[in-house]
């Protein structure tokens, strides 16, 4: 691939919840390889975007392309089924971390990782289960595969859904406030598994307030207020000299 | 496949009776046995007798037709005759030119009068007028109702079984019973407490009840009950009944004295009469042990095929609420607050006795189970609503971000742990159901209700009979409940891991 072709690209991307605008317009993109963190004040909108990028969310207009899949959306377009057949095309190349995992209860670790893609790929039970184990194992919990998510530690649990996004061999990444819901002991654990997808290569796109992590493992970070991107910088530039004075007054809190 | 071998069982149970009484030779016939002596009615051993099952078994032999007996309740049986369950109605029915409208009656088979009954002592009664003021106790839909109604100031009180009526005679709560005199003689004359009173009133002739449409029926049944009453054998069976009255002597010009002793009357009486130890009546209702048994099945299939059907429509109205378009959504409420809102018994009623006004007939068993399960589908769907709703909604989300479609996340994710939470609710439900099962009585099936209906009405222990049926309800409902314990258990997923039981992981609200 050109390594100057996006892998992740956003344009003019724009929605809104009951007339009341959440993204006024964000464009972006993000190169093959790269750890975005993307930080910001609560309801600056940075949550929303990131959900529309899975079809979580429907966006109202603009143009969302990630792993050679894209949706695109005029202003008050009708929700056809290409559009339906276009975002589930798009979800299946991105995979997606949630704040509080949102694990399968029911179904033990491994049959978490293996649900999706026999369901969605018609990958044999086996082969599933080879394939999950060995995530599990990459995440470091192949000695659990067999417990349930209710009897696991949240760190455990938070990995354990990676392992279970990564099982449908994502292109990108998306994790929505991975660290959020932890105790703080148990945050390291998720994010060094998150940096070592990195050093593998994987495009990672993280919502996050752990400023720390932003700032050790991305390649840069964008600075979002207000439903707009304010700034994106090299990780240590935005710390140490942020352009944009919302920048600097958001940053100091966490000084 | 599991699917299909059940659509294809319910489908087999819905469409086998329908084709079953297609050969016309037997004589198909009804009667309310329950508190039905002397007309026809269990005696002992669990026995069909009395007169008029004498009479009807002489007539269809004089017709060279086999008899068939179909049981019904008193309300059912009229309306059973239109719907064609039977051929004909022998009942004690009175001829009156309102049931004439509706049924065609053959030849009268008896002819008799209303008898008061009062306790001993009371003042003498002459004629009706003498009531005025005064508590009157009878059936509903019969010749003394209509009299007593008739007579300005009488307080006329309706029962449903002439035995609580005379009970209430000796409680103290009436002054007197008129009801025809057969069943004035078997239920009122021997008991000591009471006694006859004035003269007989009116006269009424039972008549045997066919359909309007069968005018030749009628016609055969009337050659055949001449014969019966010609050859003297009606005289016979009246004798030994103790039935055979100046009045019916008048009628078929035939001898006043009895051509044979009222053998059948005196082994009611004596039968009735003795008090029986508490060990001995337990013994007795040995006899009933397969008509309990037989009920408790008939209990269980319907209830079970009912909660079955219950749970599969339950389900889809359940799914279509919740996750249909919204007109679907709106025909799914629609149905369960209009199921919800009527009564059942209302709803079993309309399926049997309704639906063949427009041309729909369903067998008893079939109308039964159909109108449970049509009835609890609505329970059970609400419960399935709960139950989808209380997922969170990350479950969804989850499924929906794995590539997988909202069915395969319905199918694989949510459902699944829906299913454990409705399961208390729904055992619930079941053990409801099986108890609102009594009311497919009321459409003829002779369930545990029905049987505790025979059993009560021939030993008068309503008391013994009642707590009897109501141990099998305990006893068929108690596996059950522990049958979804053990399943609850076996689907909560800590209970594999040896760890402490824990609930549903519930996250918090995302900020």
């Amino acid at each position: 691939m050109d390594s100057n072709t996006p892998i992740v690209s956003i344009q003019d991307l724009r929605k809104s919840f009951d007339e009341t605008p959440i993204l006024k317009g964000v464009s972006f993109a993000i190169e093959e390889g790269d750890l975005v963190s993307i930080i910001g004040p609560s309801g600056c909108g940075k949550s929303t975007m990131l959900r529309c990028i899975n079809g979580l969310e429907i966006l109202d207009s603009g143009v969302i392309s990630a792993a050679g899949a894209s949706i695109s959306r005029e202003p008050g377009a009708p929700l056809d089924a290409a559009f339906e057949r276009r975002t589930h095309d798009l979800r299946q190349r991105v995979g997606m971390v949630f704040q509080q995992f949102n694990l399968f209860p029911h179904r033990t670790l491994l049959e978490n990782t293996m649900l999706a893609p026999m369901t969605v790929r018609g990958m044999a039970r086996e082969d599933a289960k080879k394939a999950g184990r060995a995530l599990l194992e990459k995440v470091g919990l192949g000695g659990h595969a067999e417990r349930y998510p209710a009897n696991l530690s949240g760190g455990q649990q938070q990995r354990a859904a990676i392992a279970r996004a990564l099982a449908m061999q994502p292109k990108v990444m998306l994790y929505d406030e991975p660290t959020s819901a932890l105790d703080p002991e148990l945050v390291d654990e998720v994010l060094h598994v998150m940096k070592a997808l990195d050093a593998e290569g994987m495009t990672q796109i993280v919502v996050t307030h752990e400023m720390r992590f932003a700032r050790d493992a991305s390649d840069y970070i964008i600075y979002m207020e207000g439903g707009h991107i304010v700034e994106i910088s090299d990780e240590d530039e935005i710390f140490e000299n942020p352009k944009d004075e919302r920048t600097r007054r958001f940053l100091r809190r966490f000084i | 496949m599991k699917k299909i071998t059940l659509l294809f069982f319910l489908a087999l149970t819905f469409i086998l009776p329908l084709s079953l009484h297609a050969e016309g030779k037997p004589l198909r016939w009804a009667a309310a046995t329950d508190s039905n002596a002397p007309f026809a009615f269990y005696g002992p051993g669990n026995k069909l007798t009395g007169f008029e099952y004498e009479v009807i078994m002489a007539v269809a032999r004089e017709m060279g037709r086999e008899a068939v007996f179909v049981p019904n309740d008193w309300d059912g049986l009229i309306p059973g005759l239109s719907r064609d369950l039977y051929d004909c109605v022998i009942c004690g029915i009175e001829i009156t030119p309102e049931k004439s409208q509706e049924v065609l009656f053959t030849n009268p088979y008896y002819v008799t009068y209303e008898q008061l009954v009062t306790a001993k002592g009371a003042s003498q009664v002459n004629a009706l007028d003498q009531l005025q003021g005064k508590q009157v106790g009878t059936l509903s839909q019969t010749a003394s109702f209509n009299m007593l109604s008739d007579t300005p100031g009488v307080i006329v009180k309706t029962y449903d079984e002439e035995v609580n009526a005379y009970a209430d005679i000796v409680h103290g709560r009436l002054f007197g019973v008129l009801l025809d005199f057969p069943i004035a003689k078997y239920y009122a004359f021997a008991n000591p407490n009471l006694s006859f009173n004035g003269p007989p009133f009116g006269q009424i002739s039972y008549g045997i009840a066919t359909s309007r449409g069968n005018a030749e029926l009628a016609t055969e049944i009337n050659t055949a009950l001449a014969q019966v009453i010609a050859s003297g054998e009606m005289r016979d069976i009246l004798s030994r009944w103790g039935l055979w009255t100046d009045m019916m002597a008048d009628t078929f010009g035939q001898p006043q004295n009895p051509s044979l002793p009222d053998t059948e009357y005196r082994a009611f009486v004596a039968a009735t009469a003795e008090q029986p130890s508490l060990v001995n009546r337990i013994i007795g209702y040995a006899r009933f042990w397969p008509l309990l048994l037989n009920a408790s099945l008939l209990t269980i299939e319907v209830s079970i095929l009912g909660m079955v059907g219950a749970v599969l429509l339950g389900f889809t109205l359940a799914i279509m609420r919740v996750y249909g378009p919204f007109p679907v959504r709106i025909l799914a409420t629609f149905y369960i607050e209009l199921v919800r809102g009527t009564p059942l018994l209302i709803q079993l009623l309309i399926l049997f006795y309704g639906l063949p006004n427009i041309g729909i007939k369903l067998e008893p068993f079939v109308a039964g189970v159909l109108g449970l399960a049509l009835n609890y589908a609505a329970y059970e769907a609400e419960n399935y609503r709960a139950g989808l709703l209380a997922i969170p909604k990350g479950q969804m989300e989850a499924a929906r971000a794995l590539g997988m479609t909202q069915r395969q996340g319905l199918i694989h994710v949510v459902i699944p742990q829906s299913f454990r939470l409705v399961l208390p609710p729904v055992t619930n439900d079941f053990i409801s159901l099986l108890k609102d099962s009594s009311l497919v009585s009321m459409v003829t099936l002779v369930d545990l209700t029905g049987a505790y209906k025979q059993i009560a009405t021939q030993t008068f222990d309503y008391f013994g009979a009642g707590l009897l049926v109501a141990a099998f309800y305990l006893l068929i409902g108690l596996p059950f409940v522990r049958l979804a314990r053990y399943t609850e258990h076996c689907l909560n997923p800590a209970a594999h891991s040896g760890a402490r039981p824990s609930r549903l992981h519930k996250p918090q609200g995302k900020s």
